[in-house]
């Protein structure tokens, strides 16, 4: 789960971690009264707002309240700005880097750092950026940030600043369930205050019902993603225009492998994971022919998966929102034989490998 | 021989009297698993296909020898029964459970490891030693007993390759489902590594997908090994920032692309398949390398 970088300060500042005044505005009018002078910046969840023209400046309240007015309703990538959020400007002297990940091979959140922050901090060179395990049974300590500091070669009044925000990033990143928390740039500012310039965080989606007021924030899903995601169901929208269903996340990609492999792309990633109930996969069904595909492929592999409740599912599907459409289904489970006759009665290709069942319906797009 | 499951295995079940929990026993059973307990707070003194059910896993360890336990229990409360399970003394800690938050995750398997538990998942398939024991949710049917090692990633994916590699007359030994998400008990490389170790495995499969770094450590650990291993990949035509079911199938910052992983498979020998179903055939062709 992603957050508009005004959450994320409103957050920041829960645990202390200095950001810089902001007011957040849907309207220009609600920019009455702008921190002076202020950066105004496109609230969305997608990177490179800056060249597409999402942040301007403004020296007066008139200024920012114009720059808001060019901003809001533009489009950025596929979404249209809804909010802006206009930030204090900061005096900068120096611009660090800090965040705190996840290293997934070590099991263990990982402290970054680097003196040298603003840019991409990938571009920068690997021995200047510090990097320190936190062991996660014991948490951030004292060790730890004395290691940073000297990392880093700050001076003693900077180092201490820079230490008590990574202490408070640690405890929002378990607090919250982070997957990231990132500064950048960390600010040094010409007074000698360091102040977050940038908050970026995401949390585990995995870890939602333990912070019920995540649950309403916007996300970047398609509307159709979205009706899926409120019935419960895995889907992504894709480039392609074959539409595909499978059992597994594993398995769904290999099918857009394979269908890419037989010179076709699949439109559409839609995991119907363990379920065999017909009202279930009926509904998936009426998902993915919204996304309007050129042909369905199914490919079901299950073990214990009932095939023929699937292919009933299915025959009601296409009963109910007929369409025309061709689809192709694979499916392996207990009751093969008789899933194998409904979708027969039903119209529907049946095939008995995806390999196989990629070739047909790479053949049958387009109506050919 | 096998890897981490055998004969000796005595499992215990946690969230037994659940939907899934009884399924699966009566199917581990089927499979000839020596499933001993069940736990259910609460419950305790009732059975499920005559396996004693107990309150607690200290009770269901004193009263059965158990020495290994599923977890069935929803991901709110999947921590918890670790932790419990881990302090009731087991060594084979197997959690299918899907959707437990990772921070959970990051305190159990420093904690299992701290104790010599060895842990599979979360939200896997679990494990199973072919004709001998299974500790998992994975078909029975599909299985049969060889000298290939699997390690996979994946669920339903595997399901396919150890289907088409039964039915191409190649066999298993032990199929190790280590799960999706970004804190897993038992990585890719080590499994491996186990798999280098038992003697009765003559070549391991590995069923790796985008996102993440495990099979880029996992080829580094093929090039050392004698052994042949055999791998595919899967999201080859997934696109970068987009979550795909898997909470580790994400491709981010040019990260755990599939295009570095086929090509970290190739550069250790690794023959990768570019479909489920050339894996059989890569097999048959041979190891690329000696």
């Amino acid at each position: 789960m992603k957050f508009y970088e005004y959450k994320a300060h409103e957050i920041f500042r829960k645990y202390g971690i200095p950001v810089p005044r902001g007011v957040l505005a849907a309207t220009p009018e609600e920019l009455a009264d702008p921190p002076l002078p202020c950066v105004v910046k496109a609230q969305v969840l997608v990177g490179g707002r800056g060249k597409a023209g999402g942040i301007k400046f403004g020296k007066t309240a008139e200024e920012a309240r114009a720059a808001a007015a060019a901003i809001l309703g533009m489009r950025i990538g596929p979404y249209t700005v809804r909010q802006v959020y206009a930030q204090e400007m900061l005096d900068i002297a120096q611009e660090l880097y800090l965040s705190i990940t996840i290293d997934r091979s070590a099991r263990a959140p990982l402290l970054m750092a680097s003196a040298t922050g603003g840019m991409d901090i990938e571009s920068a060179p690997r021995d200047k950026i510090v990097r320190i395990h936190i062991p996660p049974l014991v948490g951030l300590q004292p060790y730890i940030l004395r290691n940073l500091a000297k990392g880093l070669g700050l001076p003693k009044e900077v180092a201490t600043q820079v230490s008590e925000i990574a202490r408070k990033m640690y405890a929002l990143f378990r607090g919250e369930d982070a997957e990231l928390v990132e500064i950048n740039p960390l600010a040094v500012l010409k007074d000698g205050h360091v102040v977050a310039g940038d908050a970026k965080l995401v949390v585990d989606d995995n870890a939602e019902y333990r912070h019920k007021d995540y649950a309403d924030l916007p996300q970047d899903r398609t509307p159709l993603e979205e009706e899926a995601h409120d019935k419960g169901i895995t889907f992504i929208q894709l480039d392609g225009d074959i539409g595909v269903i499978a059992n597994g996340a594993g398995l769904t990609m290999a099918t857009l492998d394979v269908l890419n492999l037989k010179g076709g792309r699949g439109g559409t990633f839609l995991d119907l994971g363990g379920t065999d109930d017909p009202e279930k996969v009926k509904q998936a069904f009426e998902i993915l022919l919204k996304a309007k595909p050129s042909v369905i492929f199914l490919n079901i592999f299950g073990g214990i998966t009932k095939a023929d409740t699937v292919a009933i599912g299915m025959e009601e599907a296409l009963k109910a929102f007929g369409s025309g459409v061709p689809v192709v289904a694979r499916i392996k489970g207990v009751n093969e034989a008789k899933a194998k006759e409904i979708l027969a009665d039903a119209g529907m290709h049946s095939v008995e490998t995806m390999e196989e069942g990629a070739e047909v319906a790479v053949k049958l797009r387009g109506g050919a | 021989m096998s890897v981490l499951l055998d004969a000796g295995t005595r499992l215990m079940v946690q969230g037994v009297t659940g939907h899934q929990g009884m399924f699966h026993t009566k199917a581990m059973l089927d499979y000839g698993t020596k499933v001993v307990a069940g736990t259910s707070p609460g419950k305790g003194g009732t059975d499920v296909h005559g396996v004693p059910v107990f309150d607690s896993c200290q009770e269901a360890a004193d009263a059965t020898g158990a020495n290994a336990s599923i977890v069935f229990v929803p991901a709110p409360f999947a921590k918890d029964a670790a932790v419990e399970a881990i302090e009731a003394g087991v060594k084979l800690l197997v959690i299918i459970t899907e959707r437990i938050p990772f921070h959970d995750a990051l305190d159990v398997m420093p904690y299992a490891r701290a104790k010599g538990v060895a842990v599979i998942g979360p939200n896997c398939p679990g494990i199973i030693t072919a004709g001998v024991a299974k500790a998992g949710i994975m078909p029975n049917h599909i299985f049969t007993p060889g000298p290939y090692g699997v390690v996979s990633r994946s669920g339903t994916l595997t399901y396919e390759i150890v289907d088409a590699m039964t039915k191409a007359g190649l066999g298993q030994t032990t199929c190790i489902g280590i799960g999706g998400d970004p804190i897993i008990g038992t990585s890719m490389a080590e499994a491996l590594e186990r798999f280098d170790r038992d003697p009765a495995t003559k070549a391991v499969v590995l069923v790796g997908e985008i996102g993440g770094t495990a099979e880029e450590e996992a080829a580094a650990r093929a090039k050392r090994m004698r052994k042949p291993v055999y791998a595919y990949v899967a999201g080859r035509t997934a696109p970068p920032g987009k979550r795909m079911g898997h909470a580790g199938a994400i491709i981010s910052q040019g990260m755990g692309t599939a295009e570095s992983k086929v090509k970290a498979f190739a550069d250790a020998g690794v023959a990768v398949g570019r479909y489920p179903r050339e894996i059989p055939e890569l097999i048959r062709k041979g190891p690329t390398t000696g």
